[in-house]
């Protein structure tokens, strides 16, 4: 670079940065005006960034608490947002930690033991995991439809349902794991197990408190992921006290109906809360998967 | 590297530690446990003639206690639970979609034949003819029924018959009458009060000691109710109404009367190719399925292609030794993906709003368009492109691709970048194409696959792609036509498993 110095060097610089502030300012603006327009009166209402008619109604709507116009109306919520917000951490939560339960200790073996059929297995979950699940909708309903006449709690229409889908999904984080199990030197374990420490004492006081980091990673990684799921939520789940937000929050704006505002404030208060926590592990998420990705 | 062989070359010792024991005889019964619930299961599907399900979880209960049973498999105990939580929520799927696709699987044909059977047996009807003529008798403070034989022949032996007391509670229930040789004592209620308690009337059930039930059938009349459908030893059903023979059309899985009319609801057969032939061949879903299949490769090329070129140029600048405030730029490109897809997504349907959106308000006030961007299907189709545009323009692995090189000015980059970057980019492009080429989450979410491709037999839009064409099929008002959407999804797997065995060699993963 240095050797060859253009002349032209501070105005490329300067086009640098408008053409890196324009595309900041196409992906910033559809954010900041979602915060503009939940604190705007009405539906759909125009102006600038900065409301002229400032209104706290779709706040107070979307925190469920009903609404009383200056003429004395009483606006009722449309929808239970934060009903939904529990649903999505609640199911979120514990497939989350299930995951993680099947992952870690998969991973463990596919790192550290020898057993028959070992690369096929992990090639194999490499290849299924490619399918998109939308695909198979349709044999999953009938799968949990017929479950939920004999185990009602796990039928269509429950949370438990959803959480047992998601259990498909751990292949990537088994290999992202594994990566990072891989690059733990075995030496500690070798010792503990001769010091007669069986294989599971060993896995369980020696290699998963130094594992520590990974695991809040693919927790992490993995409760987005379960957050964010739309398809399976949408066909397992009727009610509208059950629905998570991914599926609810769509109600918004439905054809005829678009609640413009209400949207808005209901997409701040909950999607806020996401992206932060995304926004904060996002170094460690990049760090643990390369981590991870270097041995896979 | 260190590995271990799960402790099965050890000998097997009680041991003495007495918490040690416990525990091995905790999970021993947990193991069991389960083993009998999955086999409880087994059993239940079985008797429900639901052999598949019960196949399913006959192997994995027998899988469960082979490897937690076998101290030679100890290594696979830590794998099975992961394995399981796969075989039954993904490659299960996968298979029983392959095999739906066989078959007519549909919202008519959705029930086994043993219940769409029992469904007609259950079936009844107003025998007319032999209806009764009632009247209301009260006796003091209560009121009975008296029925009287409208012809000399009556269905159900007794031509009079009297009921007990009418009860005043609000549900109609089911009331007993006895056969009787002449009316009560009492006044008869005219026309007036019988109207007056018809509600309650018409949901009134009386029963005769024979067991027949009979309903109100009009203002005057009361018939019996008697079931509509009787079996035949040879499996047909007769019609006792008219004396039609229905008979089980195992081919096509509906009961068929004389002239060939198909009676719904049907259950499920075995249909061979059909749904493949009908993709293929039938006009009315090839030229839909066409439309989408081309749009689907169209939309996901092109993104893939938007992406790169943005995203190239995007980490190209950002790696710029010269170039102050990289870190800020980089926290602020990284937003799109925080934000979730649901809501971004969202946010976009609400901008592009034909008439309130802040797209059409701008474009308004530069150029004095206001484009249709959800009911044109160009419009729709470059929507979606800017959308995804937007929501993916910065891949974060292209940052990592191109620091290897240092991402040079822009001259160098076609001779020298491009080149040397594409080659460690394929996998990732790959998978960019597969993840776009069934992104539901977007076509459902902001157009719905509006506007609609006209003269289709099946729900499909113009800006669909396979997957929510798929999607819509199945699960879409309109038919619920399972069957053909398995056919459908097991193309796409097809498709699929090429993409994926293709980044497979190219990113050459080691096991």
């Amino acid at each position: 670079m240095a050797m060859v110095q253009p002349r032209s060097i501070r105005a490329r610089k300067l086009a640098a940065h408008l053409a890196l502030l324009g595309v900041v300012a196409l992906v910033a603006f559809p954010l900041l005006l979602v915060i503009s327009i939940s604190f705007r009166e009405g539906n759909f209402a125009t102006g600038n960034l900065i409301p002229e008619r400032f209104s706290l109604e779709h706040w107070s709507l979307a925190l469920g608490i009903p609404w009383e116009r200056a003429d004395g109306s009483v606006v009722q919520p449309p929808f239970p947002v934060l009903l939904w917000l529990w649903n999505s951490v609640k199911v979120a939560a514990v497939s989350s930690v299930l995951i993680l339960l099947l992952a870690t200790t998969s991973a463990y073996a596919f790192a550290r033991m020898r057993f028959r059929g070992k690369a096929g297995l992990l090639k194999g979950m490499l290849i299924f995991q490619m399918f998109p699940p939308v695909l198979s909708l349709v044999a999953l309903y009938a799968l949990f439809d017929r479950l939920g006449q004999l185990v009602p709690w796990l039928g269509i229409n429950s949370h438990g349902s959803l959480i047992l889908a998601s259990l498909g999904a751990v292949a990537l984080h088994i290999w992202t794991i594994k990566g990072y199990f891989e690059s733990i030197d075995g030496s500690l374990e070798e010792a503990a197990m001769i010091d007669g420490a069986s294989t599971w004492q060993a896995f369980r006081h020696i290699l998963l408190p130094l594992s520590v980091p990974i695991l809040m990673v693919v927790f992490i990684l993995a409760f987005i992921m379960s957050i964010m799921e739309y398809p399976m939520a949408s066909v397992l789940l009727l009610d509208e006290d059950k629905l998570t937000l991914a599926v609810g929050a769509q109600q918004y704006l439905a054809e005829h109906n678009q609640r413009w505002g209400d949207f808005a404030a209901a997409a701040v208060l909950s999607g806020l809360p996401i992206t932060l926590v995304f926004l904060l592990c996002q170094r460690w998420i990049v760090g643990g998967l390369t981590a991870g990705g270097v041995k896979g | 590297m260190f590995t271990t062989n799960a402790s099965r070359g050890l000998p097997r010792h009680r041991s003495r530690s007495l918490a040690e024991r416990y525990r091995r005889w905790i999970s021993r019964a947990l193991v069991a446990a389960l083993v009998v619930s999955l086999l409880w299961l087994v059993v239940a599907f079985h008797l429900r003639g639901q052999w598949m399900f019960a196949l399913l979880f006959l192997v994995l209960g027998a899988s469960l206690a082979v490897v937690f049973g076998k101290r030679e498999l100890m290594s696979h105990r830590y794998v099975f639970p992961a394995l399981a939580g796969m075989g039954v929520f993904v490659i299960f799927p996968l298979l029983y979609t392959v095999g739906i696709s066989f078959s007519n699987y549909s919202s008519s044909n959705l029930l086994s034949e043993e219940r769409v059977r029992a469904q007609f047996l259950e079936r009844t009807y107003q025998a007319e003819g032999s209806a009764f003529d009632f009247r209301l008798y009260r006796e003091g403070e209560r009121v009975r029924l008296y029925l009287e034989a409208q012809g000399e022949e009556t269905s159900i032996g007794a031509s009079r018959l009297i009921s007990e007391p009418l009860v005043d509670s609000e549900s109609g229930g089911s009331l007993a009458v006895h056969p009787a040789q002449s009316p009560p004592a009492g006044e008869v209620l005219g026309m007036r009060e019988v109207i007056a308690e018809r509600e309650r009337l018409q949901r009134l059930v009386l029963t005769t000691p024979e067991g027949v039930e009979l309903r109100m059938a009009g203002l005057r009349h009361f018939a019996p109710i008697l079931p509509r459908y009787t079996e035949n030893p040879d499996g047909s059903l007769t019609d006792l109404r008219d004396g039609t023979r229905l008979t089980p059309d195992r081919e096509h899985g509906f009961f068929v009367d004389g002239e060939g009319e198909r009676l719904t609801p049907g259950w499920p057969v075995a249909v061979g190719l059909d749904n493949y032939a009908r993709v293929l061949l039938d006009p009315d879903v090839r030229g839909p399925f066409l439309a989408i299949f081309v749009w689907t490769f169209v939309f996901a090329g092109l993104t893939v292609l938007f992406t790169l070129a943005v995203g190239f140029v995007l980490a190209s600048l950002l790696q710029w030794e010269q170039l102050r405030g990289k870190a800020v730029y980089r926290t602020l490109l990284i937003l799109p993906y925080a934000v979730p897809a649901f809501i971004s997504i969202l946010i976009f349907k609400g901008m592009f709003n034909q008439s309130y959106g802040e797209i059409n308000l701008i474009l308004e006030g530069l150029f004095g368009i206001r484009p249709n961007w959800f009911t044109d299907p160009a419009m729709a189709r470059t929507m979606l492109l800017l959308c995804m545009g937007l929501l993916q323009s910065v891949p974060r692995d292209l940052y990592e691709a191109s620091a290897v090189d240092g991402g040079g000015p822009l001259t160098n980059m076609f001779r020298i970048t491009l080149p040397l970057i594409i080659k460690p980019l394929t996998p990732l492009l790959i998978a960019a194409f597969a993840f776009n080429f069934n992104n539901f989450v977007l076509i459902t979410l902001l157009t719905g696959g509006s506007p609609d491709i006209l003269g289709a037999s099946t729900p499909a839009g113009t800006t669909d792609l396979l997957v929510s064409y798929t999607y819509r099929i199945a699960f879409q008002d309109a038919g619920q036509d399972f069957g053909l959407a398995a056919a459908i999804a097991t193309l796409i797997f097809l498709l699929v498993m090429g993409l994926s065995l293709l980044n497979l060699r190219l990113s050459r993963v080691e096991v």
